[in-house]
């Protein structure tokens, strides 16, 4: 395997290419060493000639290091392979969508099932016709919800298998939401054109999604921006994890019927993202970040006005949160519902806060950071009750750990250097040739990987988009798990995860 | 309970009281202004720089931009030379019709919403109360956030009487966001069949009128824009709530008797 960090330009030819025998054998040896060791990102790419070039990128969280492997399938070749899902659950997805997209068949897989039916599915199927989890029984009911939900949301098809008012279990079809991110990526257009692309791919993820790309592209493109620039964009970052998180808890007290939490937490989101706007005109930081350097300097005044709009929310934040985590009526529903333990957390590949609040720490910024990560650490809490309460309260914690943060940020952005960070100055380049990067950025659900690669021309052919969902939609149906099918809709909203995301 | 008392007063109130005269920083990109005056000679920066290709320049070497695709990233007044196109901090863009989504070269007043072009029956059965059934076709969440603002403590349109309901049964219309993927295009048309007539259709963001950037995707299916008639283009991406609230009240009360 070759080792590499966050951010580094890998030679494609220093990546080692195996046979896929080997390829598993060392895969499975690198993960059973430790449990900070999870796959980030594993995909195929169809070369000229028709073979498929599949790379599996591994991360170890204790020593900030990537690891990758390659192996090649020939077009003409058997395209039946041993699965690592077998051994390694959190692999499921991947084996999946290699399947659905480039009709790679994995032979003891648990179950080789569509993710997101794109129109030219290699197993043909269409959303129409997915595989449901059944069970039979004089006892069970089937509840099916969706893909239009009640509320103004994005689609998906809940299943729940009950008895009585207790699931069994709940399976989440997805895929409603597939517009093609990916393909439209690898388009030969413009990187402002692929900028404002990757604003689209979760717009409560604006700034986690255009960060992990935008820095991709500067990789590939060897530009470094000012310390400055870094700074503001984990300002962005931060202040979109506190603006999430306030609406989040808002939402879960108005879905236990706390009215006064969920208004007066609904009205403290409103300053977080209109500072957006007054920063760079838009309320989620669309237009914000771009190659190179960002369009809209984090002045003086607007350091001023971020400054007292986060004292101001503060105040009444306090208060709030404090007194939300004291009523028993709350409480009463938080505690002991929808527990997901570590150990299920760690079989499914849960990250981020899901992780975090299943008491597996998994966080970018602390393991793999990039640009003032490294300089500046951010605290990071884990919980370990793996229910709604520990989801809901990790959040609080995570608010007050983002406002010390971002103040701390704002001392560091005084004297930091602006050197080489204009927009006005920068120049596209070309990106380096048959190359890979692999870009990760902690957005407030947790681990965003985007993988690029480039030919021997420089031109982008393969962007892999990982929304932290991916994984995470798995914790929410096992969270339902000896539930009541009524206390669905606090455990959605205690993970609040992303359709479009998911479905690219 | 006094706690609870003391939140609610240092909350204080939150609404805004006229949806109507607000007025937004001067940094937020709203309705693009063109001024009538020659560009530099055979500039094309802004039609080059612009990601949804909404720019048009005529061979009599006019510009006119396409609010329908348009993302208002601003990367067009940017590119231009001359400053003939600028992002002003008007948020009033919803318009009844496709047309009046383009901006031509001399247009820097405001959009005029033709009332005419509503059909008449909008204002005699909804004026009062329009309840609304929103479909996410492939949004990515930005309107669909934007379009909960409208109901918040902040906006909060329910006091218009205009409110999203949770079945088509009891709405008056349809709000679809996202660029219409293929596979919600059924799910989308059930939708619509089962809401009861007279009834509308409202597209929000740049997605859901031209498909923005997923314009030329081949994962959309926007059969359904083109069978339907539509009653109020929402631009942006993500509209803002006060561009679709005021959209909305001049479609239901501000008709013309």
């Amino acid at each position: 395997m070759l080792m590499f960090s966050n951010l580094d330009v890998v030679a494609l030819d220093a990546i080692p290419v195996v046979s896929y025998g080997t390829f598993m054998s060392s895969v499975l040896d690198y993960m059973k060493a430790h449990d900070e060791r999870h796959c980030v990102s594993y995909f195929g790419v169809r070369a000229p000639s028709g073979d498929l070039h599949c790379y599996c990128v591994l991360a170890d969280d204790a020593t900030s290091q990537l690891a990758v492997l390659s192996y090649h399938l020939a077009a003409s070749g058997a395209m039946l392979l041993p699965s690592l899902s077998a051994h390694y659950r959190a692999f499921h997805i991947y084996e999946r969508v290699l399947w659905e997209n480039h009709g790679v068949q994995f032979s003891d897989h648990p179950w080789l099932k569509p993710v997101r039916y794109p129109h030219d599915a290699a197993h043909g199927a269409t959303i129409d016709e997915y595989p449901f989890f059944r069970i039979d029984g004089g006892e069970v009911h089937e509840v099916g919800v969706g893909p239009i939900h009640a509320g103004v949301i994005e689609p998906g098809h809940f299943r729940f298998q009950c008895t009585g008012e207790d699931v069994v279990h709940l399976e989440i079809k997805l895929g409603y939401q597939h517009r093609g991110v990916e393909r439209l990526m690898v388009e030969p257009v413009s990187t402002l054109r692929r900028t404002v692309l990757a604003e689209s791919i979760a717009g409560d993820t604006t700034i986690g999604h255009t960060w992990a790309f935008v820095n991709s592209m500067q990789s590939l493109s060897r530009v470094t921006v000012s310390d400055a620039v870094e700074i503001e964009r984990a300002i962005a970052l931060e202040l979109e994890r506190i603006a999430i998180h306030i609406g989040d808890l808002s939402a879960l007290n108005l879905d236990v019927a706390y009215q006064l939490g969920s208004s007066v937490l609904g009205a403290l989101r409103t300053p977080m993202i209109n500072f957006f706007q007054w920063w760079c005109g838009n309320r989620f930081g669309k237009g914000l970040l771009r190659v190179g350097a960002d369009r809209f300097l984090l002045t003086p005044a607007l350091q001023d006005r971020l400054r007292t709009t986060l004292d101001d929310m503060e105040r009444l934040y306090a208060r709030i949160s404090t007194k939300m985590f004291e009523l028993p009526s709350v409480l009463a529903r938080f505690e002991r519902t929808g527990i997901v333990t570590a150990e299920q957390a760690h079989i499914i590949g849960a990250v981020g806060m899901a992780a975090r609040s299943s008491g597996v720490r998994r966080d970018v910024r602390r393991s793999h950071p990039h640009g003032v990560y490294c300089a500046e650490e951010v605290q990071t809490h884990v919980l370990h009750t793996g229910d709604v309460m520990a989801r809901a309260y990790l959040r609080k914690l995570e608010i007050d750990s983002s406002l010390v943060y971002i103040r701390n940020l704002l001392d560091r952005i005084r004297t930091a250097s602006r050197d080489n960070g204009t927009f006005e100055s920068y120049t596209p380049r070309a990106l380096a040739p048959s190359s890979m990067v692999v870009s990760m950025v902690e957005g407030w659900r947790g681990e965003i990987v985007h993988t690029s690669i480039t030919d021997e021309h420089g031109t982008l052919i393969h962007h892999g988009v990982k929304d932290p969902s991916m994984h995470n939609w798995f914790a929410l149906a096992l969270s339902l798990r000896g539930n009541e099918i009524s206390d669905f809709p606090i455990c959605n909203k205690s993970y609040d995860l992303s359709y479009c995301g998911h479905d690219l | 309970m006094i706690e609870s008392l003391k939140i609610w007063k240092q909350q204080g109130g939150q609404t805004i009281p006229d949806v109507t005269a607000v007025t937004l920083p001067e940094i937020f990109r709203g309705r693009p202004s063109i001024k009538a005056e020659a560009c530099a000679t055979g500039c094309t920066a802004c039609v080059d720089v612009c990601p949804v290709a909404a720019i048009t320049l005529s061979s009599a070497g006019t510009v006119s931009l396409d609010l329908g695709p348009c993302v208002f990233c601003g990367e067009c007044a940017d590119a231009c030379p001359t400053e003939k196109i600028t992002f002003t901090n008007d948020y009033k863009t919803a318009v009844p019709t496709r047309e009046a989504l383009v901006i031509h070269e001399g247009d820097v007043g405001p959009v005029v919403f033709d009332a005419d072009a509503v059909r008449s029956e909008i204002s005699e059965y909804f004026g009062g109360s329009l309840k609304l059934r929103q479909v996410s076709a492939a949004g990515c969440n930005s309107c669909e956030l934007e379009l909960n603002a409208c109901g918040n403590v902040n906006f909060d349109m329910g006091r218009f009487g205009i409110e999203f309901v949770a079945s088509p049964r009891h709405a008056d219309g349809v709000v679809i966001s996202g660029p219409i993927s293929l596979n919600m295009s059924v799910a989308n048309d059930v939708c619509f069949d089962a809401i009861p007539d007279p009834r509308i259709v409202i597209l929000t963001g740049a997605c859901a009128i031209t498909g923005g950037i997923f314009e030329n995707s081949p994962e959309l299916q926007r059969a359904f824009v083109q069978r339907h008639h539509v009653d109020l283009y929402v631009p942006g991406c993500p509209p803002h709530p006060l561009t679709f609230v005021n959209g909305v009240l001049q479609l239901i009360r501000k008709r013309k008797s």
